[in-house]
């Protein structure tokens, strides 16, 4: 069910050079659980996904979405489950994230549509292109390809000792995260904050997200994220096993991967990903530009995107 | 009901015992919930009998999506540690599995976990297979279906399960933290089973021996 104009979402234009309010914003309920989606471009265009990556929301590709757009696609996008203006759940995990986003492309498309992710966006929709590749026409990965490369070996009782800490620390965080919330402050503050995971990115950029992100409460801004998530955790997924789905794919991939290392970044370099290629795909890597490509590069990695998608659809 | 994040989970007190003796906590099998009246196997024990209906499961609260994995559930049964104290487990199937992760996350606090079959015992394969995204129809009563079909691939790769293991020999003090009393062994619990520390015993025979435990 498609309820338009959900008043949660902020429709305000962004102030920051080259942003761009979506075009339409509508929630989408999925099992129950509200989606937010944002679309840019003209409702009768083809459609291409962008799919953001955690922490993060739909409105961060407020200046990527429109240069896609312009050349004549139907851009959408959706906040995750607990991300962005979507309801918070009860459980969040990686399949349940799947299954939300082949909820959002079947109300778009039944049809084979192009694909561009961001990080664990980009990695899990190497997973749904595996599961569901009748839906993919390309698939395009911005630093996004896990690979135990950037890992050092370690040894079973170091691997047990680390364990040890990550699963208390994560139990005792499980333990109040019933009475957690999100630290309020200006908008300054909250840009601040962000800064520190994502330093790379200016000043006027985080607070241009602020301004689409945050929710202003009495008592000041919030980041809208549940705060029932939190940066790390365990689990026995191994990152190569995402890297192994990757032969399989029969639509063309583009990777695009990172070549600064930073706080959210994951290292891939593109040695740890060609043995991995089936014929017609392609990774690249792009000097002097951190984890967030599409952020501090906008036009050269929206062109190398269209001109994997053949220059557009018209 | 006891609070973990957004969901309620309900604590059943089948037993109310000796207040001053350890409480044992029952976990049940994948799809079922916490029985009605005690197990007669816990006709020996001295302190408290309680139940915990897993999320999705009994009178627990239904998430809506799914989004199940072994590790929420630990986090389930950890909320129970939490109002009990020290406690002994008996795991159930799925409960089997939830209940050796318990006893390597909380050590200190867990005196002994039997590893019982049942449903979901299994779990899923030991490295990803095939993938596949299916939305299930939502169900208001338990259990719930994305549970029940989450919970039944989960990935249990065998030397994942150990880490558990020897968690639990290296901090508890105990010489054999975790006792197997299921007949079957899926890879996770056969490769448990050659860790060092693990015991291979009747339900009622280890918690003989685990309520004289300090």
């Amino acid at each position: 069910m498609r309820v338009d104009h959900a008043p949660e979402i902020d429709t305000e234009p962004g102030s920051y050079p080259g942003a761009v309010a979506p075009a339409r914003q509508y929630m989408l309920d999925v099992g129950g659980l509200q989606i937010a989606v944002h679309e840019w471009g003209e409702a009768d265009a083809p459609p291409v996904f962008l799919v953001h990556g955690g922490f993060d929301f739909a409105r961060t590709f407020d200046v990527f979405a429109p240069l896609i757009a312009v050349a004549g696609w139907r851009v959408v996008s959706w906040d995750h489950r607990g991300h962005g203006a979507s309801q918070h759940t009860e459980l969040y995990s990686w399949d349940a994230d799947l299954r939300d986003a082949s909820a959002v492309m079947d109300s778009v498309t039944l049809d084979p549509a192009p694909v561009i992710g961001h990080s664990k966006g980009a990695a899990m929709m190497i997973q749904l292109a595996d599961a569901q590749p009748y839906r993919f026409s390309h698939v395009i990965n911005m630093d996004g390809i896990p690979t135990k490369g950037a890992s050092p070996d370690i040894s079973d009782h170091e691997r047990t000792r680390m364990m040890t800490t990550d699963v208390s620390a994560w139990l005792d965080l499980r333990r109040n995260v019933a009475f957690a919330s999100r630290k309020p402050g200006t908008v300054e503050d909250l840009a601040k904050r962000r800064g520190r995971m994502n330093p790379r990115l200016s000043n006027e950029w985080l607070r241009h997200l602020v301004t689409v992100g945050a929710r202003h409460d009495d008592d000041g801004w919030r980041w809208t994220i549940d705060p029932a998530m939190r940066f790390g955790g365990f689990g026995p997924w191994r990152p190569e096993w995402t890297l192994n789905r990757l032969p399989g794919l029969p639509m063309p991939f583009l990777g695009i991967l990172a070549s600064e290392k930073e706080e959210m970044g994951w290292g891939t370099k593109p040695r740890h990903v060609q043995p991995f290629l089936a014929e017609g795909s392609r990774v690249e890597m792009l000097d002097g530009v951190g984890h967030f490509i599409h952020i501090e590069q906008p036009q050269r990695v929206s062109a190398m995107a269209l001109e994997f998608l053949s220059g557009g659809p018209s | 009901m006891l609070q973990h994040g957004k969901v309620s989970l309900a604590l059943h007190h089948l037993v109310d015992g000796d207040p001053e003796s350890r409480a044992l906590l029952l976990l049940h099998g994948l799809g079922d919930h916490s029985p009605a009246t005690a197990p007669a196997y816990c006709a020996e024990w001295r302190g408290p009998v309680v139940a915990m209906d897993f999320t999705g499961h009994g009178l627990s609260t239904i998430p809506r999506g799914g989004g199940y994995s072994a590790e929420m559930l630990l986090a389930d049964a950890d909320a129970a540690i939490a109002v009990l104290g020290e406690a002994t487990v008996v795991g159930h199937g799925l409960g089997a599995y939830v209940a050796l992760q318990l006893a390597g996350a909380r050590a200190s606090t867990v005196r002994g976990a039997v590893l019982a079959d049942g449903v979901g015992l299994a779990g899923g394969p030991v490295q990803p297979a095939s993938s596949s995204v299916v939305l299930l129809a939502a169900r208001s009563t338990a259990p719930d279906p994305y549970a029940v079909f989450e919970m039944s691939r989960d990935l249990r790769p065998p030397d994942y399960s150990t880490i558990f293991a020897r968690m639990a020999v290296e901090h508890s003090g105990l010489d054999e933290p975790l006792t197997i009393a299921a007949v079957i062994r899926p890879p996770w619990l056969a490769a448990v089973a050659d860790e060092v520390g693990v015991a291979q015993a009747t339900i009622r025979e280890a918690l003989a021996d685990y309520a004289d435990v300090v």
